[in-house]
């Protein structure tokens, strides 16, 4: 703050009068600029070499670097480049490419976690590696003092070892037993703990079988599954924290006359904000200056623009369309009404942890069974030899054999495997069990605006104008940026219309364009501003001079993919049922169209939580499709979850699964893949089982030697990867 | 027998060794991109004088 206090020498009088916009510049200056961008279509090694070499052909970027596997570019550059030039030079070469907020992305960049396990996983191979090295000598035949010798060498590395590598082991089992529960680390850490015991125990009598070896490697295999889960996870979390970031990072805040682009956490309440049009809200506020229309379709799912005037409220995530606005802000960050939607959506999701995942139902069948198992065969061999020594070794070599390498691994496997696949469809699992709630779905219930359709209109009565109409008002549709307009020169210029000569246009903010033609004054806006009834679908209408309005009438575009998915559902024999909030007469079109012949119109968000609520209770799975603010309670209480990237954060939060492309046909291709990988999980765990009913009673009589133990659960371990590996 | 006096330490230390480079690969960032390693490989665009 000195540099504000400071008399300036400076030459520049402006800077004297806004000393804090000087400190401003003062502060940027010595920072370099770090620019992330996604790019979503990167896909081969030529597509790397273009991108990175148009970055850096950008004057003021020194250094850019792609990075495939979460298809993301970081640039470093002079803080004077702006991320837009770096995003019209990727979109000259046709790449499209989106900014995303640095901020929000820190978090991902060090994965601590990750590595965290990463390296106990490591620690483990390489000691297991080692030990194993020794244990094969040993069973090769190694005797007497060279025995004794390596049993004391491979002690001295595990148990340093698992004190290290087992820790998430550790932590996971007392948190379980803290509560008085039981999950699938408990029996792990027993197994582990009592190999370690006896296997000093009698490695100090000089005994025959040490376990060491069997502790290690069953550490580093359940520290694999643990790591593949968690992979799995992680690039879901990262990735939706990208869709995150992509979300409204600036916003243009008037200050002292001036407009600076400053990231939305920075602004405070009653901050003056302007918003171009085709900009989004950034934060709650009250229109103070401009006329314009709002696009509120992701908040309400309507589809027909507001008109937004001063005095006016707006929310954060409705879309500016016409006119340039400053508004107030009256709430910011947490505080918006998006956000507190949001909360309540925390509130419905608790609902979900009903559901209990495969991996869990086993684990409350398994870990009771194991234990009682060891148990009664210590007491049955210390009944029948009355040797401690002898009874604790089998208790061990049973906790050993029955532990959960295979059961470990059988989920993480086949979530990994199917997620990958299914990120390469374009889907994001953001959700551990979204998976096998998927493979449930008999009911599929899409919301209509947004996520059957676009969101972008589309003209349907071109014909219906005569020749003089049409040229008329494609020469005013082209005045304005009004996404009707566009779409009206659009189907216009495509049917070969050429424009007339209209002289004078200018666009009224929130009504229209006007123009003369010939004399006569034209018009081509709302039906008030025209003279006309206001209809239910969306139209614009065009007045020439006292002529009778005609009306241009406009539908939503279809989503690509709409079709095939709908259609592909049907066929599966799903139950396809259509919720929206819009008007009934667009609702009923767009079923007739889709062949979709359950539908409800004009409903609120609480209709449609209610529905699948009432649906849910007769016993249906229902997926829910949708992307507003006003399908994320629905969307929370369904089965499970879909919604598309371009929803609002709060949607994607309350969804399982992000679609991350626009098409929406790999749904059914999603429930498919999660039934086979529902199928290969339970697969799995027949292996397990089968492994288990052969190996339990050679340990129980006491036949399993460190050797048996360490092939069998290689073996078992190996086959359950490879399966769950057959989804790729 | 003697043979196991140097051999074991040996065994040991080469295992110590590989756990120190995959330490060092992992802090280094080096799996951050498996994808793009992947494709990398096939760019005909390398540099002569990689910076130090």
């Amino acid at each position: 703050m000195t540099a504000t206090m400071r008399p300036t020498p400076s030459a520049c009088p402006a800077c004297s009068a806004a000393p804090a916009a000087e400190a401003m510049a003062q502060m940027d200056a010595p920072k370099e600029a770090r620019i992330a961008l996604s790019v979503p279509a990167v896909h081969c090694a030529a597509c790397i070499s273009t991108v990175e070499s148009e970055l850096a052909k950008v004057p003021g970027v020194q250094s850019a670097r792609v990075n495939l596997t979460l298809k993301r570019a970081q640039i470093e550059a002079d803080p004077s480049v702006m991320p837009d030039d770096l995003i019209g030079a990727l979109e000259r070469v046709g790449y499209e490419a989106f900014e995303l907020d640095a901020g929000a992305l820190a978090a991902t960049q060090t994965d601590k976690a990750g590595r965290d396990l990463l390296m106990r996983l490591a620690v483990a191979g390489f000691a297991s590696m080692n030990v194993m090295l020794l244990s094969v000598s040993v069973w090769a035949g190694a005797e007497d003092a060279t025995r004794d010798m390596f049993h004391w060498i491979s002690a001295a590395i595990t148990l340093p070892t698992i004190a290290f590598s087992g820790v998430p082991f550790f932590k996971s089992a007392w948190g379980a037993l803290k509560h008085k529960r039981l999950n699938m680390d408990v029996p792990i850490v027993l197994a582990i703990s009592l190999a370690l015991v006896t296997s000093l125990w009698e490695t100090s009598l000089s005994g025959h079988h040490a376990y060491f070896d069997a502790a290690l490697t069953l550490t580093f295999f359940l520290l694999a599954g643990r790591y593949l889960d968690y992979r799995t996870r992680a690039i879901a979390r990262s990735a939706a924290e990208e869709l995150a970031a992509l979300e409204v990072p600036r916003a243009i805040l008037i200050r002292n006359g001036e407009e600076k682009q400053v990231p939305v956490a920075e602004v405070s309440v009653g901050d003056m904000i302007l918003v171009r049009p085709g900009g989004r809200m950034p934060v709650d506020g009250e229109i103070v200056e401009g006329m314009s229309e709002i696009d509120r379709s992701l908040l309400t799912g309507e589809t027909v623009p507001v008109v937004a005037q001063p005095g006016q409220g707006v929310s954060a995530g409705e879309v500016n369309l016409t006119g340039p606005l400053v508004i107030r802000a009256t709430a910011v960050g947490k505080d918006t009404s998006l956000h507190r939607m949001a909360d309540l959506v925390a509130i419905a999701e608790s609902g979900r942890s009903r559901y209990t995942s495969l991996a869990d139902s086993a684990a409350k069948l398994y870990a009771p069974g194991v234990h009682i198992l060891s148990a009664l065969s210590f007491v049955g061999w210390w009944l029948y030899t009355y040797d401690t020594r002898t009874a604790l070794n089998i208790a061990a070599a049973v906790l050993i054999i029955t532990c959960p390498c295979a059961l470990g691994l059988a989920v993480p496997a086949v979530t990994t495997a199917a997620s990958g696949r299914l990120f390469r469809k374009g889907m994001l699992i953001k959700h551990a069990t979204a998976l096998e709630r998927l493979a449930q779905v008999d009911t599929v219930v899409f919301d209509k605006t947004g996520t059957l359709t676009a969101g972008t209109p589309e003209l349907t009565n071109l014909g219906d104008h005569t020749t003089r109409d049409m040229e008329i008002a494609l020469a005013l549709a082209e005045g304005s940026s009004h996404p009707l307009s566009m779409s009206l020169s659009k189907a216009a210029r495509e049917a070969g219309v050429k424009p007339a000569r209209v002289d004078d246009i200018r666009e009224v903010p929130g009504y229209g364009t006007e123009g003369s033609w010939k004399g006569t004054r034209v018009r081509l806006g709302r039906a008030a501003w025209v003279g006309a009834e206001s209809r239910a679908e969306t139209a614009a209408w065009l007045a020439v001079g006292g002529d009778a309005p005609v009306a241009f009438t406009f539908t939503d575009r279809l989503r690509a993919g709409a079709e095939e998915a709908v259609k592909s559902l049907l066929d599966a024999g799903k139950d396809v049922i259509l919720i929206s909030g819009d008007a009934t007469r667009a609702v009923e079109a767009l079923a007739n169209r889709l062949g979709i012949r359950q539908w409800m119109a004009e409903a609120l968000p609480t209709d449609k939580a209610a529905r699948i609520k009432a649906l849910s209770d007769q016993g249906k799975h229902v997926l829910m499709v949708g992307d507003g603010l006003n399908d994320t309670a629905a969307l929370a209480a369904a089965h499970v979850s879909i919604s598309p990237a371009s929803a609002l954060d709060a949607a994607r939060v309350a969804s399982d699964i992000v679609l991350l492309g626009s098409d929406l046909s790999p749904i059914n291709e999603a429930l498919d893949t999660a039934k086979s990988a529902t199928r290969r999980i339970r697969e799995n765990f027949q292996i397990a089982t089968a492994y288990n009913v052969i190996a339990v009673p050679i340990a129980v009589i006491g036949l399993a030697t460190p050797l048996v133990a360490a092939l069998a659960m290689s073996t078992s371990s190996i086959i359950v990867s490879l399966n769950a590996l057959r989804l790729r | 027998m003697e043979v196991l006096s140097y051999l074991i330490p040996i065994s040991l230390v080469l295992g110590g060794v590989g756990l120190l480079a995959f330490i060092y690969t992992v802090r280094s960032n080096q799996y951050d991109d498996p994808d793009g390693n992947s494709q990398r490989i096939l760019s005909g665009e390398w540099d002569d004088h990689p910076k130090p």
